[in-house]
Parts: structure tokens; C-alpha cells; sequence
């Protein structure tokens, strides 16, 4: 009896260790960014004393502005294009038969199975063979053809999961096929629809590789920003800005957690 | 012709956008690299460009990068799985909250990221602060491949946790009591249990890991000093610095086969045939 | 479903907010001048100068960065961004003037040009007579930097130290093709400038002998390897120098015997610019005395200003006549060459 629980102490310690491990090898590299935000100077090889200057100078900094503005704005506006696109091309395609469907969501499939590196290259080319300068549209039309498929991927399987009987019923009560969608239809995807956009969102602002392809004089995002300065030398802007990124993340998902797990307990 | 037929063709047309989307942003694209990497400068078909993967730098890169990119993959399974595996069995309360501290890193921008091991790994890095204050030996290894691989795994690992961590925690209770009950011991139920019905979660974080690494240029570029050149590097360099588009996009599509090829593979061990997302 | 929804929509409440605040906060108002696109090297201008700018000007200005000559040359050839006015060095100037990429610049809107540094003229003319192009920003040399308590500067005089084997791992090296072909030509004797596949492949081989002993390949960064003291001896240009000096006192630079590269960086319009006398005025403002003397401060480069010109007489940045005497610029050498030595520094960067 002894000896067993003495084995099953050992394991639990032997687990909290790993789990211990690993989260020290995920979060050593940004507490040390964070701790460097505050250093005074600009080596990171000695510590001169706190400081805030670095955050100054991130906020004063036109170019980390405009990069945050850009993503932020290409984001949104990719992901609500492509949601709406996404929502309509379900609508249309359960209207379709089996295999022009099938076809299609094979086709869907290319931009998520594709390396990224294949998709940025193709689209930019593209652009040139057609003569269209890169600029802010490319980025954004490129951000948009590889978020739809993950709006559809979100989507398509609360349309298989709706009851068809409901939207035809409500038809024949009298409604018109626009009330009856969103009254009926729209409540019972609209989970999909949000994590689509949400998937879509988190997706754009994490793009390097196609923005760094398709983007055109001056358009920077946040990504292809830190990219070129990590060429040129890595200024403590950056550490200022990777700690306020890091916080804004934590906080939006702790949050989310939070309302989640209520909604749950009161359940 | 009917209400509802009529009905069901104007909703067909509801996807044009997307149909849109399809042909100009992916359809043609696809078009149009196949139609540089099968032509040379002057537009006349030629497979040059495919076949000079053969030539001996472009073979090293893509060898290196398959290297890499599996010796990732691996560690990263390694260790995702015993993840896996303390967290399906961590107290339901905390759950929740310990699978996210382990994703979280996955929504920091990951050239943040990769820039931190820049920081920390070289020669004078932290680490090394460190290690010369206790009078231990340094670390060595930015600029090598061994630290493109430690970027690899530290990008990627939350990927290829999530999956294994939701297939876990989708097998049925009872079916792993029963096995204990029928004698099983726990090398056993790992074996013929919990692995066998992890697959599907193995399988995509497989994919999710070994084709971004097999691809990257960024990586490489911040942790191997310009002196790790992987295929993505090649390809990179081909449109940005050297602009032969013609000899990038032909690597391209020797890349893109290699990535079938591997998934194709993965796919064999996938019993289920479907990789569930995310 | 009903929590993650309630959930999602929070998120999306926040993110939404974030992204409509810091979206019209980013946003700039156009310049009633319209505006210019600037395409330059990473860090190279004070970037006060830039609202400044706008503020003397009225126009308003977008600025975009990239690391060497040969990443700006296939955007400007393919057109794939529209820029008004770039920066480039010689033999990239050079290369543009051919194929006609840029414009003649019209000094009537240049009337700063006056101030221009006789010292730098005899360089420009060697790749842009006349100056019809481009007008110079930063000029200077390549030459080694070390650190002397690491390395004994005695031991120093020579491209060749970079081949000994006792300063392993601790190299800093261009990641630059021409500037690399450069230091191979020196050590064997070759010009910068030359065609021969011969030598190309004969320096080729000694640079992949040093391989081994180079700790990284960098450019900008090169100097905060060196101030962090992460490596001895790095290969950089003039510019840089002051500044390391500035963070680390260690540091001291020295122009090999064999000679070296000198450079010129400029500013140049291109052929299709949407706003070139906007592309002009950029030039111009350069050239006033405030800006030449905040870039010169924020870069340590030397700047080719009379105006300024007591401000930046240390050594490091005017080499004395007999140490110029043995220096050559990099010249376009045509597509042929270009490919043959992408080529075989390909054959370098992948081995």
C-alpha cells in the first residue's frame, strides 16, 4: 500500500515536472522580451535601469503605428469579406447537387493544404502578370482568398446540421425567404459564422508570409515590420511592443474564458 | 418550372463571390506558376526548372529542409503527446485553464517569437549571461541548424498540441476502465488505446507542424545566421533577390510535390482517412 | 454553443473597437501635396526627418525599407510597388541608369545641390557622370571592425586576417554577394569589377575556406553583435563605426592594406514616379544643413555636406588621399555577369 502510493506521489511529481518544463520553455522567451521592454538602454547585455522610454517610443513611432493599423484594418476587413462571401457560397452550394459540391469544397481545400510560401508566390505573380501594382488591395484580396476556407470549413457543418423543415415551414407560413433565413437559418449557424470570422481574424493578423509577398510600397503590417528590423538589428521598440501584444492577447482570451466557464457553471 | 427550383437557383447563384474568389485568387494563380515553372525566360516550354532541384545546391537545401522539418515534427511530437496525455487526466476544474496556458504562445505574432530566441541564444546572449554567471559551459548553437530546429519546435508545438490533446480527450472513459479491468497494464492501454484513438489528432498536428517547417524562410533567416539555407530560403531569395521567377516557381512546384508525397504518407498511418481540424 | 457564442461576441466587441480606433488612429491625413512613396535602406534616415519633412513640404510621406541592393532592384524592374524616390548604392545606380529605370533629376528643384561634397564627385562620376541621376546621401569605406580587448590589433592589417583559424566563430560577415566578392578579390589579388568566371569561381572557393570560421552573415546588424560582444571582428562599412564606439569602447576599425571598396549611397527619382518633383523635393530636403546634420547624428554615416562638413572630419569617415588611392567603387558588371555571380554565391550561401 505504501509502496504504491509512494510509486503514484513519484508520478504526480514527475508530471508537474514536465508540465513545469515545458511551460518554462514556452514563456522563458517572452517574460525575457517583457523584462528587457523596461530596460533602460538599448544593449540587452546589461541592465542600466527601468525605463518606460521604449514604450514612448513605440507609441510615437509612425511606422510600428501605421503596421498596427494596417493589420488590425486588413484583419477586419478580410475577415468580414470573407465571412460574408463564405456565408453565401454555403447558402449556394447546399443548393447544389452532391457532386458540383463536393467538387467545390475539394477546391476549397487547395489554400489550407498549400504551403504558404506557394500561395504568396502565386498570387503576387499573378498581380504582376496583370499588370497591377502591389499595394494595400493586393494584401487585402490575398488575406481574403485564405480566409474563406476556413469560413466555410466553420460554417458548412451547421448547414448539415440544420433541420430543413424549419426554414420550409416557415415559408409556408407566410414568411418571406429573407425573414425566414434570418429568423429561422441564421440562429442556429451563427456559432459557425462567428468562429469563422474569429478563425479568419486570428488568421490574418498572423500572416507573414503572404503579406510579405503581396504587399506593396509602404504597406506594412506588424509582421513584415518586425521581419525587416530583425535584419537591420532589433531595436527594444520591439520588446515594448511584443509585451503589449502579449498582454492584449492574455486579456481578450482570458476574458473570453471567463464569460465561457460562467455561462457553463450556470448551466 | 416550380417555386422551389427557382428558389435553389438563385441561391446557386449566392456562391459567385466565392466562385470569384476560387478562380482569381486560387485557380488561376496555381495556372500561372505551373506556366513559369514549365518556361524559361523567353516563354518557350522547358523542364529546367523542375529539374534543377537536381543540381547539387538546390538538393542540399531541400535535404537539409526535409531534415529539419521531420527532426521538428518528431521532437514535437515527443513532446505534445505525454502533454497530451497529463492533460486529459490534470483535475476537470483546472483543465480548461492549463490547456490554454499551453496554446496561448500560438496567438503571439510568431516572428516576435522567433526574434526572442535571437535574443536569448546568442553568444551573448541571455542563455549565456546566464550560464557564465554559474560557471557553466555556453551554449553554442545560433547559427546553426540546431537552432532553426529549437524555433521550429517553439512555433510550432502549440499546434501540434491542440489536436493530439482534443483527440485524447474525445476517447470514452470506459473504454480505457475496460481495458485496465480486462488486465491491461498502462504500457498496454497507451499502446492499444489511447495511440490507436489519438491518430487522427497525431495526424493533423503532423501536418501542422511539418509543412509550415518544411517550408519556412523566416525562421531560418532570424536563427541560422544566412547560414542555413533551406528550400524556402532558395525560393525566397529566387523572387526577392535574384528575380528568375522562372527557377522559383519551378522549385515551387518540386516543393509542392514533396508535400503531397509526405502527406500522402501521414495519410497512410490515418486509419480514420479524415484528419479532423483544429 | 450558447456560452461560446456569447463569448465569441465579446471578443469580437473587442477586437472590433481596437480595430476601428487604432484603424482611424493609423490612418494618415493626405498631404496637400499628395503624396510621396520613399523606398529606402532599413534605419537610414533620422526618422524625425520624415514629419519634418511633411511639415516644410505639404507632402505627405510613405516610407518602405529593404536590406540590400538586390532585394530593391527586382521591385523597381518589375514595377511589383510603385516608388517615387529610392535609395541605392553605385553600381545599383548604375545598373538602374541602364535599363532606364530612372529619371534625369532637374536641379532646378535641387537647388541644394550646391552644398554637395566635392570629395564624393570623382566617385560619382565613375558610375553616374554628371551626376544626372542621383544625388549622393552617405558615402564611406568598408573595412574591419574589432574589438581590441579581444582581438590584438597589432594582428589586424590585412583582408587575409579574416581567414585565421584563431578568430573562429567570432566573424561577422557581410550577407552581401558583391561586398563578399570584394574582400575574396582583395585577398587574391582580383579587381572588385571583374567578369572572369575563372576567378568568380576561384574566390568562390576561398570564401567557402572561411566558411567555417564565420559566426553569422549580417549587415545593419553586424554592429550589435560587435557592441554586445557576441563576436571580435566584423566586416563593416565606415558608418558604423562611430556608433559602436559610442556603446562600446572597445571598438576600433581599420582599412585593410590591400585597399577597399568605397561607396556611395543616393537618392535617385525613378523613370515612372507619380510625383517626381515631390521625389525631388524629398532630395532636396535632404540636402538642407538641419537634415544633413540629424542624419548624420542619428547615423554616424558620413554625410557628402559642405555644410557640415566640420562635424564629420574624424578619420574613420575621411580616409586619408594614400588609403583612398587604393580604393575602387563596385561597377555594373551586366545581366551575364549578375548571373553568373548569383550563381556561384548561391553555390556559397547553400554549402
Amino acid at each position: 500500500m505504501m509502496k504504491k502510493s509512494g510509486r503514484a506521489r513519484a508520478a504526480a511529481v514527475g508530471k508537474g515536472l514536465y508540465l513545469a518544463l515545458i511551460l518554462i520553455f514556452l514563456y522563458l522567451p517572452i517574460f525575457t522580451l517583457m523584462v528587457l521592454s523596461f530596460n533602460e538602454g538599448k544593449t540587452m547585455s546589461r541592465w542600466t535601469g527601468f525605463s518606460l522610454r521604449w514604450y514612448e517610443e513605440m507609441f510615437a513611432s509612425r511606422t510600428i503605428m501605421d503596421a498596427l493599423g494596417n493589420t488590425l484594418t486588413i484583419a477586419f476587413w478580410a475577415a468580414t469579406i470573407a465571412t460574408i462571401v463564405g456565408l453565401l457560397a454555403c447558402i449556394g452550394m447546399n443548393a447544389m447537387k452532391d457532386r458540383s459540391r463536393l467538387v467545390l469544397m475539394g477546391i476549397n481545400n487547395i489554400p489550407l493544404l498549400n504551403a504558404d510560401i506557394v500561395t504568396g508566390i502565386s498570387i503576387m505573380m499573378t498581380f504582376i502578370v496583370c499588370g497591377i501594382s502591389l499595394n494595400y488591395g493586393t494584401v487585402l484580396f490575398s488575406h481574403i482568398t485564405f480566409c474563406i476556407p476556413y469560413v466555410i470549413l466553420s460554417v458548412m457543418p451547421k448547414f448539415k446540421q440544420l433541420e430543413s423543415h424549419t426554414y420550409e415551414a416557415a415559408l409556408d407560413l407566410g414568411a418571406s425567404p429573407l425573414y425566414a433565413f434570418f429568423k429561422v437559418v441564421m440562429p442556429d449557424i451563427m456559432p459557425g459564422v462567428m468562429s469563422g470570422f474569429l478563425l479568419s481574424f486570428t488568421m490574418s493578423v498572423d500572416d507573414f508570409v503572404i503579406t510579405h509577398f503581396t504587399r506593396g510600397a509602404g504597406i506594412n503590417t506588424l509582421s513584415t515590420l518586425i521581419y525587416s528590423q530583425v535584419k537591420v538589428g532589433i531595436r527594444p521598440t520591439l520588446y515594448a511592443l511584443s509585451t503589449v501584444i502579449f498582454v492584449l492577447v492574455l486579456v481578450i482570451l482570458i476574458v473570453v474564458n471567463i464569460l465561457s466557464n460562467r455561462k457553463e457553471g450556470e448551466k | 418550372m416550380t417555386k422551389t427550383s427557382m428558389n435553389s437557383n438563385l441561391k446557386r447563384l449566392f456562391s459567385g463571390p466565392f466562385l470569384a474568389f476560387i478562380l482569381c485568387g486560387t485557380l488561376v494563380p496555381l495556372g500561372v506558376i505551373a506556366f513559369y515553372g514549365f518556361t524559361d525566360r523567353s516563354g518557350a516550354f522547358t523542364i529546367e526548372n523542375i529539374m534543377a532541384i537536381a543540381t547539387r545546391n538546390h538538393a542540399q537545401a531541400l535535404g537539409l529542409s526535409l531534415g529539419l522539418a521531420l527532426i521538428s515534427t518528431v521532437i514535437c511530437l515527443l513532446l505534445a503527446f505525454p502533454l497530451g496525455l497529463i492533460l486529459k487526466d490534470s483535475k476537470l476544474g483546472k483543465k480548461g485553464f492549463m490547456v490554454f496556458v499551453f496554446i496561448l504562445p500560438m496567438w503571439m505574432n510568431f516572428l516576435l517569437r522567433t526574434m526572442a530566441w535571437q535574443v536569448l541564444l546568442e553568444r551573448n546572449g541571455i542563455i549565456n549571461i546566464v550560464l557564465k554567471s554559474l560557471g557553466l559551459p555556453l551554449l553554442d548553437i545560433i547559427n546553426t541548424p540546431a537552432a532553426v530546429v529549437l524555433g521550429m519546435v517553439y512555433d510550432y508545438l502549440p499546434f501540434m498540441v491542440l489536436p493530439i490533446y482534443n483527440a485524447l480527450i474525445k476517447i470514452d472513459k470506459n473504454l480505457i476502465e475496460a481495458a485496465y479491468d480486462l488486465g491491461a497494464d498502462k504500457l498496454l492501454v497507451l499502446r492499444k488505446v489511447l495511440i490507436p484513438l489519438s491518430v487522427p489528432g497525431i495526424v493533423s498536428g503532423i501536418t501542422m507542424v511539418f509543412v509550415p517547417s518544411l517550408t519556412t524562410f523566416a525562421i531560418s533567416t532570424m536563427l541560422g545566421g544566412g547560414k542555413v539555407n533551406l528550400i524556402g530560403n532558395i525560393i525566397e531569395q529566387e523572387f526577392t533577390v535574384g528575380s528568375n521567377w522562372n527557377l522559383g516557381a519551378g522549385l515551387s512546384i518540386v516543393m509542392m510535390v514533396f508535400i503531397i508525397i509526405s502527406m500522402a504518407l501521414i495519410e497512410k498511418f490515418d486509419r480514420e482517412g479524415e484528419a479532423s481540424m483544429i | 454553443m450558447k456560452n461560446l457564442r456569447k463569448g465569441l461576441t465579446l471578443a469580437l466587441a473587442v477586437i472590433l473597437t481596437l480595430g476601428l480606433v487604432t484603424g482611424c488612429g493609423g490612418g494618415s491625413k493626405a498631404g496637400e501635396n499628395g503624396q510621396i512613396y520613399v523606398y529606402c535602406f532599413g534605419d537610414y534616415i533620422d526618422p524625425e526627418l520624415e514629419y519634418e519633412f511633411e511639415e516644410a513640404t505639404g507632402y505627405d510621406v510613405v516610407i518602405d525599407y529593404f536590406d540590400t541592393n538586390e532585394e530593391l532592384y527586382p521591385v523597381i524592374k518589375n514595377n511589383t510597388a510603385k516608388y517615387d524616390v529610392i535609395c541605392a548604392s553605385d553600381y545599383m545606380i548604375s545598373k538602374l541608369v541602364g535599363e532606364g529605370l530612372l529619371a534625369e533629376i532637374d536641379y532646378s528643384n535641387v537647388p541644394n545641390s550646391a552644398y554637395i561634397s566635392e570629395n564624393v564627385k570623382p566617385f560619382m562620376e565613375e558610375f553616374d557622370p554628371g551626376m544626372k541621376h542621383s544625388v549622393p546621401h552617405t558615402w564611406g569605406t568598408y573595412g574591419i571592425m574589432y574589438n581590441k580587448e579581444m582581438v590584438n590589433s597589432a594582428d589586424i592589417d590585412s583582408w587575409e586576417d579574416l581567414w585565421d583559424e584563431k578568430y573562429a566563430d567570432q566573424i561577422v560577415m557581410p550577407d552581401s554577394m558583391r561586398e563578399m566578392y570584394m574582400i575574396a578579390g582583395k585577398v587574391l589579388g582580383y579587381s572588385m569589377n571583374t567578369t572572369s568566371e575563372k576567378e568568380v569561381k576561384e574566390m568562390t572557393d576561398l570564401l567557402l575556406k572561411q566558411k567555417p570560421l564565420v559566426y553569422k552573415l549580417a549587415n545593419d546588424s553586424a554592429r550589435d553583435l560587435m557592441i554586445g560582444e557576441s563576436a571580435a571582428l566584423a566586416v563593416v562599412n565606415s558608418g558604423e563605426v562611430l556608433y559602436s564606439q559610442e556603446l562600446n569602447e572597445n571598438m576600433e576599425y581599420v582599412i585593410p592594406k590591400e585597399g577597399t571598396e568605397v561607396w556611395t549611397d543616393c537618392w535617385a527619382v525613378t523613370a515612372n514616379a507619380a510625383n517626381k518633383a515631390g521625389g525631388e523635393a524629398w532630395i532636396n530636403f535632404m540636402l538642407e544643413e538641419d537634415s544633413a546634420e540629424d542624419n548624420f547624428e542619428y547615423l554616424t554615416y558620413a554625410i557628402p555636406n559642405t555644410r557640415i562638413a566640420d562635424l564629420t572630419d574624424e578619420e574613420v569617415l575621411n580616409p586619408p588621399k594614400e588609403v583612398l588611392a587604393k580604393c575602387e567603387t563596385l561597377k555594373n558588371l551586366g545581366a551575364e555577369a549578375d548571373d553568373m555571380y548569383s550563381k556561384y554565391w548561391k553555390e556559397y550561401k547553400s554549402k
